[in-house]
């Protein structure tokens, strides 16, 4: 093959990839450049032909209307909230528990490990209903516990911070910290915590996420409306609507904007958390 | 006195890892395991909101697998669902992780982010996004569809093939990218040297792909259709949000209504445990069995 042409395929092949890459990037963009679009309609004028493809005025109007409308800030202050405690637990009770695993001989590890990597794939429905009644014989139905304490000491998270903590974590370190006399709760908490701080982040990140978006959770343990977190607001908001979408999608935007700008600054810790878990199993 | 004697226990090292560990173990003991034997036993009576009512022996699983019309239709719905929504997205992923392998590809970060970014999107958000696109009369979708394409109007969310296309539109829309980017870490452990051999031989780049990439991802493969195997079969929030709740079972000719969603409504809506329990039950069956099959079909290649 002569070389000319073959330097010429290639340039050609190189522009169809990325024109392939673009095309997924506004697939995948789109979206979310349209949900401002349909934010910043005047929600009386929405159904249009052709459809809105531009940015209005009306965004802050449609999230006062929004505000008007249903307890939003409420809502979001709940999802802050059982997000942080979940969080702030769930990282706690995995790395303590991914530490036992990862940085101590025991008899019994093999057979808790393997164990646990097989809860993994026990799939959530399988236990929803007895799980349902069980939250309500504990007087915990309508609290936002059963979507914060279940979850915390969880198979994933522990198996993922098992990972983590055999790299993160010198076994000499381990052994001068016990020589200077510090106990085993000590070395967890002046040395493992200080130490993961990467792979904590990783665990926080996804444990938020999960729980900000989660739906099933309050959908099945929350009754009063001013109890739920955003999701299932919004769902209902969406439910009950009248025809004016500028609001819900007003909404929509303040559902999907803090992840959005915690992803842009995490993002390499996300997507390596999110995905790495999972191959190196 | 207590906090003396667990720092006690503490300090003696050899039952710290499994005081650590303890917490896994409590709750896996407690929100795990109690309730899996908990929900076999419901599966096994007429149990409803008040408490257990009679027992039934096999009679639920029986029920659902003969009589029950709801509960066939949402296995073949929950099957369709994860072939076109769950499988079909691999063969938009594996193509991309393969560009995207390319080192000299530029802005590769730039689109592994833009590409996971539905992933970390609620499902929630992304319907209430995408339904507005399915409108009938003022969305995109139609408005193209009608007007560029000349064909008649798809009728998104009324329809049996219509709803559950739109379905599988939001599952490979929102997991493409994350696919996308499990094979790539999958790619990354590739031997370069067996590529530079191959070039050396001659084969060109297509020829790399089925003979020396696509061999070595199979068991990444075979791990991604595993969980797109478990988590289509769990299909939920989609059609509950897009079709308009509980009350619509998952909209006309209950197109939408998935095992998950049956499970949900026979529990939460119609609080019928014991059924509920014996549908979370045959479901676990099929996704192990399916699993099962989908093993011996990757052996019986080798």
């Amino acid at each position: 093959m002569p070389k000319k042409e073959s330097s010429f395929n290639r340039m050609g092949s190189k522009i169809s990839i990325y024109l392939i890459l673009i095309l997924f990037v506004i697939l995948f963009a789109f979206p979310f450049y349209y949900v401002f679009v349909l934010a910043s309609q005047k929600g009386t004028n929405m159904y249009v032909n052709p459809p809105h493809i531009l940015l209005n005025k009306y965004y802050f109007e449609n999230i006062g209307k929004l505000f008007d409308a249903i307890p939003f800030g409420l809502h979001f202050l709940n999802s802050v909230m059982i997000g942080v405690f979940a969080t702030l637990g769930t990282s706690f009770f995995c790395t303590m528990g991914g530490f036992a695993l990862a940085k101590y001989d025991f008899k019994g590890k093999k057979i808790i490990f393997t164990f646990m990597v097989g809860t993994i794939a026990i799939p959530t429905f399988l236990n929803l209903v007895p799980f349902f009644r069980m939250m309500t014989a504990f007087g915990w139905y309508d609290t936002w516990l059963p979507l914060i304490i279940p979850g915390m000491a969880n198979a994933f998270g522990i198996f993922m911070m098992t990972q983590f903590l055999e790299d993160a974590i010198p076994t000499d370190l381990l052994a001068a910290a016990r020589i200077d006399g510090l106990s085993e709760f000590g070395i967890l908490m002046r040395i493992v915590f200080p130490l993961a701080k990467s792979s904590l982040a990783i665990i926080m990140i996804v444990t938020f996420v999960g729980k900000w978006n989660d739906l099933i959770g309050p959908l099945v343990f929350l009754s009063t409306p001013e109890k739920l977190p955003i999701p299932p607001a919004l769902t209902r908001f969406y439910n009950n609507m009248d025809g004016d979408k500028g609001a819900l999608m007003a909404g929509n935007t303040l559902a999907i904007l803090p992840l959005a700008v915690v992803f842009a600054i995490f993002s390499k810790q996300i997507i390596s958390g999110l995905t790495a878990g999972s191959i190196k199993g | 006195m207590k906090l003396v004697k667990s720092r006690l226990f503490v300090n003696s090292g050899k039952l710290a890892p499994y005081i650590f560990i303890s917490p896994f173990i409590i709750s896996f003991l407690v929100f795990g395991l109690y309730p899996m034997g908990y929900s076999i036993t419901m599966s096994f009576w007429k149990w409803t909101a008040g408490g257990p009512q009679e027992f039934r022996g096999f009679d639920n699983f029986v029920k659902l697998l003969t009589s029950d019309p709801y509960f066939k239709l949402s296995l073949w719905n929950s099957f369709v669902l994860m072939i076109f929504g769950s499988g079909l997205q691999h063969l938009f992923a594996i193509p991309l992780a393969i560009i995207l392998d390319d080192k000299s590809i530029k802005g590769r970060d730039f689109f592994k982010l833009t590409f996971f970014l539905p992933y970390i999107t609620s499902v929630v958000s992304i319907v209430l996004i995408f339904s507005q696109l399915y409108d009938e009369n003022y969305g995109w979708l139609n408005y193209i569809i009608v007007n560029v394409l000349g064909q008649d109007k798809v009728r998104w969310v009324t329809e049996s093939v219509p709803i559950k296309t739109s379905i599988s539109i939001m599952l490979n829309w929102q997991f493409i990218g994350w696919n996308t980017l499990i094979y790539l870490a999958g790619l990354q452990s590739i031997d370069e040297s067996l590529y530079e051999a191959a070039e050396i031989d001659g084969a060109t780049k297509i020829q790399q792909v089925f003979s020396i990439t696509l061999p070595l991802l199979k068991p990444v493969i075979f791990f991604t259709l595993t969980l797109s195997i478990i988590g289509g079969f769990q299909i939920f929030e989609q059609p509950f949000v897009l079709l308009g709740g509980y009350e619509k079972m998952g909209g006309p000719g209950n197109a939408g209504l998935t095992s998950a969603f049956y499970l949900m409504a026979t529990g939460f809506s119609y609080g019928r445990y014991g059924k509920a329990s014996a549908i979370a039950w045959l479901m676990f069956i099929v996704v192990i069995v399916m699993n099962i099959l989908h093993k011996k079909i990757v052996h019986s290649d080798e």
